[in-house]
């Protein structure tokens, strides 16, 4: 039942990404392109999707926090606070691959369907990085490989 | 704004929304792409079968609609093949040392009023930004 919930869950991000044009790496880049305001070409659409999916997810979030959920014991809510120098740095990286093409892993792992060659160099490009990561992490202490397996998302 | 889509970029935002509720309602999970693909490639990861689906259902998504007639635009990047090798090792490095993306922050994370969340979401937005800043009009564009 996980299984069948989560395909379901997928499937409606998906629909979500395709429906609102951000399975489309131009039209994320459009909205990445602010030097482009003053000639009128700047696209604030996925700004409108951030609202909306923030709109739906933090009063659905707010809903059900009290109860438990359905199909197992309890809610996984991240339980990190500290401001650390790794959330830092990996957002600078994860832009600036964004930001090169526009693609950020939910929209390029969703292009999967459509076989596009550069498309599947971008994911395996993807994966190498993450399992760099874990690589590198696992060479760590201990403290960092407990911090390795926490994940806000 | 040529290209502004308000109607379809609302009704695409809720539905993302609404995916991140019924994950965590059914599941107890969060909706980040970063931790359920990171998670498939852990060997050390166990639960594996709803990160499976999940994917599966995201790729879904685009094959469906596009069994309904629609079009589905192909992954339009003008840029060169090592670039793109380049920007796939950096987003998936960072995602994971940054403990999450544009979903698991930049959504899920802003729904929990995080101030982790926030802040990620912000740097990467400004990166992306300045990055795009440079390509596009920067020296040579």
């Amino acid at each position: 039942m996980r299984a069948l919930a989560s395909l379901l869950c997928g499937y409606i991000f998906g629909l979500g990404l395709f429906v609102s044009g951000m399975i489309k790496p131009s039209k994320v880049l459009g909205f990445l392109d602010i030097l482009a305001i003053p000639s009128g070409n700047w696209d604030p659409s996925l700004a409108i999707v951030m609202a909306a999916a923030l709109a739906v997810a933090g009063a659905g979030y707010a809903l059900i926090r009290p109860r438990t959920p359905l199909l197992v014991t309890q809610f996984q809510w991240p339980t990190q606070t500290t401001i650390d120098t790794p959330l830092v740095a990996g957002a600078v990286l994860f832009g600036i691959g964004w930001g090169l093409v526009g693609l950020c892993p939910g929209p390029a792992i969703e292009n999967l369907a459509t076989v596009s060659p550069s498309l599947v160099i971008f994911v395996v490009a993807m994966a190498v990085g993450m399992v760099a990561h874990n690589t590198w992490q696992a060479r760590g202490t201990a403290v960092d490989l407990v911090q390795a397996h926490r994940a806000d998302g | 704004m040529a290209n502004f889509t308000p109607l379809s970029a609302a009704i695409g935002g809720g539905l993302i929304g609404l995916s991140a509720v019924l994950l965590m309602l059914f599941n107890g999970r969060i909706a980040g792409i970063t931790g359920i693909a990171a998670g498939l490639l852990d060997p050390a990861g166990g639960d594996r079968g709803w990160r499976l689906t999940f994917i599966l259902g995201l790729i879904a998504a685009p094959i469906s609609v596009m069994l309904l007639g629609y079009t589905v635009p192909g992954p339009d990047m003008p840029a060169s093949l090592a670039t793109v090798a380049v920007a796939g090792l950096l987003v998936g490095f960072g995602t994971r040392l940054g403990t999450g993306c544009t979903s698991g922050h930049g959504i899920c994370g802003l729904s929990r009023l995080s101030t982790r969340s926030i802040v990620a979401t912000l740097i990467f937005m400004a990166a992306a930004m300045v990055v795009v800043a440079l390509t596009r009009h920067g020296i040579g564009g």
